[in-house]
């Protein structure tokens, strides 16, 4: 038993793995908690693929080099979701009609010059389904640092982010930059997807965002502690779906979710069997 | 430089000039596209008075609430509280209608209460203990403090609407404006809701509540206001709630019977 666990920790590449699926995870988590909190889990997942142009030009521009590469995923999200909002505000549709026909034309794009420069070793599934084993040291520190710096910014301002998702006219009526934090609350979840791109991927990125949070949010009476379980819950589901993934040769990030959607499930079944006995 | 800067913070977003009324509402206009919502709407309101607005669906009362807390810009006219721009002031309060509130958020009525204080704790602090106690205050004044640590989904409806004036409370607001609080409470929460209007009466808060209920706002209200686009009466009920001025408003949606007590009014604009 000791061995089933300390076996696969003795390759530097499953700790280095383990700690980003961590890190990436607890950041996903606080993050989502707004993400589910404000229902913008199609907003998530849409930003999720709309990165692929990015990083496809990213990778013709400056080759493999994560930090540049996450710079590109970083400058096109932002540049995404700009244009969801200036799509519904001119077009005058609604929000989640402008948010597909953005996301999944860029996603089209990303795909037709990911298969134009196919020749370069540049795989459409490893943006799709994520590589958390192939973290480097730097590409780990890159993570903490910038999942650092979102998880400082959520707390800062976390005050005026659960005015702001719970009753956004007293927002307004006490002062609180409401606009400015808006595009904060974009630019936060922008990065968190950037950051978690190499560990899950940008199909089940949505997961990350959504799933542990709906699952502290099924048990939790007040928003920190929601954020505070969310956190733990995606820490054991990296955890758990790393093993799973090592000793089942299943791909890293779809045995992350898997794990997920798995607790989910118990915890929404605890909750509804709690709920009849009572 | 630095002085400057601090006595500008300090004097400018909540000056209050005490010779001018507290509320001062002069030839307001607000178009949606276009539509005009509001025309001609001037007023003015003393701290301490309380005011029922009344009139049919879509008449602009939600529209009007917006413009005074300074969360929309007037399209033309100015709205003045003690003088000054709504934009400064953080001692206006809006409270939601119950059925534009997300009850399943994970907070709890502390916590609601508490978001009142946001503006005047600023940006980068955490609640303290002397947040608290002032949070805790506001809850007892509402009789709310043994239900401080409830999931707000839990209150009944009276309670919510409890709720949300301790949270206005907590904001130490001026003005108190609630969208229909009244809808659907029964009796009892009804004058639950009413003796708190009394105490924010004592504290010289004023309140301005959209109402549907015109027996309820000829007498429990200092004023009313009939409002439909333009402002079709505005002083004490009795004066406005006159034939002609409530068919005004109202149109053909309402039906006046004669009877031994008197004039019956039938008001069936709640669900059109």
């Amino acid at each position: 038993m000791i061995n089933f666990i300390l076996d696969p920790l003795q390759y530097a590449f499953m700790q280095r793995g383990l700690a980003a699926a961590i890190l990436v995870g607890i950041v996903c988590a606080m993050v989502g908690t707004f993400v589910v909190l404000r229902g913008m889990a199609f907003f998530g997942d849409a930003l999720a693929h709309s990165i692929l142009p990015g990083i496809a030009i990213g990778y013709l521009v400056s080759g493999g080099s994560q930090t540049a590469l996450f710079w590109w995923g970083l400058v096109t999200a932002v540049l995404a979701s700009l244009g969801i909002g200036a799509v519904s505000k001119g077009a005058k549709l609604s929000d989640d009609t402008s948010t597909g026909i953005i996301f999944a034309g860029m996603f089209a794009l990303g795909i037709a010059l990911i298969s134009r420069i196919g020749s370069y070793a540049v795989d459409l599934t490893h943006f799709l389904f994520g590589n958390v084993l192939a973290v480097s040291e730097n590409d780990l520190l890159l993570t903490a640092i910038l999942g650092g710096l979102v998880a400082f910014i959520i707390i800062i301002f976390y005050k005026e982010f659960m005015v702001l998702s719970f009753d956004p006219v007293l927002a307004a009526t006490l002062r609180v930059p409401s606009k400015v934090l808006e595009n904060l609350l974009l630019v936060l979840i922008a990065v968190t997807i950037v950051v978690s791109l190499q560990t899950v991927g940008i199909a089940l990125m949505v997961a990350m965002l959504v799933t542990p949070a709906a699952s502290a949010y099924l048990v939790t009476r007040r928003m920190h502690s929601m954020m505070i379980l969310a956190s733990a819950l995606a820490a054991v589901s990296a955890v758990l779906g790393l093993y799973t993934s090592f000793y089942f040769a299943i791909p890293s990030g779809a045995s992350i979710v898997l794990v997920s959607t798995f607790l989910f499930l118990i915890i929404w079944a605890g909750k509804t069997v709690r709920q009849k006995s009572l | 430089m630095f002085e400057k800067i601090r006595s500008l913070k300090l004097s400018k977003p909540s000056a209050h000039d005490d010779d001018a009324p507290f509320l001062k509402v002069s030839d307001l206009h607000v178009r949606y596209d276009g539509i005009p919502a509001l025309a001609n709407i001037s007023f003015e309101l003393n701290l301490g008075e309380h005011v029922a607005l009344v009139g049919p669906n879509g008449a602009g009362k939600s529209t009007l609430f917006k413009v005074i807390s300074g969360v929309l810009p007037p399209t033309s006219g100015q709205v003045k509280i003690s003088g000054e721009s709504p934009a400064g002031h953080i001692c206006i309060a809006y409270l939601p209608q119950s059925n534009d509130v997300n009850w399943r958020f994970p907070v709890t009525v502390r916590d609601v209460v508490m978001m009142g204080r946001v503006g005047k704790m600023g940006l980068f602090t955490w609640p303290r203990n002397k947040d608290w106690d002032f949070v805790n205050a506001c809850l007892e004044q509402v009789n709310l403090t043994d239900l401080a640590f409830r999931q707000i989904e839990e209150l009944s409806g009276g309670q919510k609407q409890r709720m949300f004036i301790a949270r206005a409370l907590a904001q130490e607001a001026e003005l108190v404006m609630m969208d229909e609080p009244l809808n659907g409470l029964d009796i009892n929460s009804q004058e639950e809701v009413f003796n708190i209007f009394e105490l924010l009466k004592k504290q010289n808060v004023s309140v301005i509540v959209a109402t549907h209920d015109l027996g309820l706002a000829s007498e429990r209200f200092d004023k009313a206001m009939l409002l439909n686009h333009t402002l079709l009466g505005y002083g004490k009920p009795e004066e406005i709630f006159s034939e002609v001025n409530l068919k005004n408003a109202y149109g053909t949606h309402l039906q006046f019977i004669e009877t031994k007590e008197g004039t019956m009014v039938i008001d069936d604009t709640c669900c059109p």
